[in-house]
């Protein structure tokens, strides 16, 4: 990186400042970026609240209005007072969903007696073929009790919005379709903040591993 | 070690590969999730072994309305599915198709797959022409096969 910034800057002779004088603030201005990084992730890995209480946790999340598999209106509100582990994908998906709701799924079931902490969320990314209907018989054959929430895509779309969750619709063949969406698992605290994070790449062990210390 | 019998060995060595890449094209493995609720779709799982270059044109099964390969990718933390038109075999290469990776898409199931069922899928290769296969169902939260011969 240091060097993308220092080439693309000292072929020029910036008025004002020699090509050498340019290369040193480069590279300086890249060591400072990487050390700010490397104090977050130090401190985020020594913090067991994880981004809680910091400035980032308020960058995910935020309000929604959505109804679950009964029919019930849920909002952002609702989800306080628990850990939450949101997840948003749609019933149409037949290897990360599963996938992702499994891990979840398997980590609640580690977590032993600390279990009831933490609600599990399914959110629609697919609001037109997920309705509360599809969406009970869909999250009934996970283990853990899943609360799946859809809405119009109006209301889906602010809700992923607030999580930074891309998904688009992917046409196929048949007039059939597939729905391209990040696959992230968000941790939630209590009061509703952003807390940490994980990917396809996590496993049901460290995912539990980290919950748990996150729960003491 | 003389020469000879070291050329032997050798000789040996290159006779059994060679008798081990020779046979038909075999697929092992194969497996799929059990669906939770009425999910429209599947997934299906298995390796492929061929002795020979070929190339997997089209699979078939009852159990859906169509079937299809698909591969599944993450670009950054976005999960993309897509359809593949074939899959090519490489020479005495297992290719595997697995949860996280490509799958065999089972498009508008006629009832959930449920765990302990069989069903029967046909793969139609270039060369090696179709092949049927048994699907063992199994658990939900299942990333294999129950029974996972190691080769």
């Amino acid at each position: 990186m240091a060097r993308n910034l220092s080439g693309g800057t000292s072929g020029k002779s910036a008025p004002g400042g020699s090509p050498r004088f340019v290369l040193v603030a480069a590279v300086a201005a890249a060591l400072v970026i990487l050390g700010a990084g490397l104090f977050l992730a130090l401190a985020l890995r020594d913090n067991p609240r994880g981004v809680g209480g910091t400035a980032l946790a308020s960058a995910i999340g935020g309000p929604f209005r959505l109804i679950d598999q009964n029919g019930q209106t849920v909002t952002d509100a609702d989800l306080k007072g628990k850990w939450s582990l949101v997840y948003f994908g749609y019933t149409h998906c037949p290897d990360a969903c599963p996938t992702a709701l499994n891990d979840i799924s398997i980590a609640l079931d580690d977590l032993g007696p600390k279990r009831d902490a933490v609600r599990a969320v399914f959110i629609t990314v697919d609001p037109e073929r997920d309705t509360a209907e599809a969406l009970k018989s869909y999250v009934t054959s996970f283990d853990a009790p899943i609360l799946a929430l859809t809405g119009s895509p109006e209301a889906i779309a602010q809700a992923a919005k607030g999580y930074r969750v891309y998904y688009a619709k992917h046409p196929e063949a048949g007039g059939d379709y597939s729905m391209d969406h990040s696959s992230v698992i968000y941790v939630m605290d209590p009061e509703g903040r952003f807390t940490a994070s994980f990917t396809h790449e996590s496993t049901p062990e460290q995912i539990a591993e980290r919950l748990k210390k996150l729960l003491t | 070690m003389s020469i000879k019998y070291f050329a032997l060995a050798v000789g040996l060595a290159a006779a059994s590969a060679a008798w081990a890449q020779t046979g038909p094209l075999e697929v092992s493995n194969a497996w799929a999730r059990a669906t939770p609720g009425d999910a429209a779709n599947g997934a299906a799982y298995l390796t492929i072994l061929s002795p020979t270059a070929d190339r997997l044109v089209s699979v078939s099964s009852p159990v859906s309305h169509r079937t299809e390969l698909h591969t599944m990718s993450m670009a950054g933390n976005v999960m993309q599915m897509r359809p593949l038109g074939t899959l090519d075999i490489p020479a005495g290469q297992p290719v595997r198709l697995t949860p996280g990776g490509m799958h065999i898409m089972l498009l508008g199931l006629d009832r959930p797959l449920q765990e302990g069922q069989h069903f029967p899928l046909t793969l139609n290769f270039e060369k090696a022409g179709a092949k049927s296969v048994t699907i063992a169902v199994e658990k939900p939260d299942a990333m294999g096969p129950a029974l996972t011969p190691q080769r």
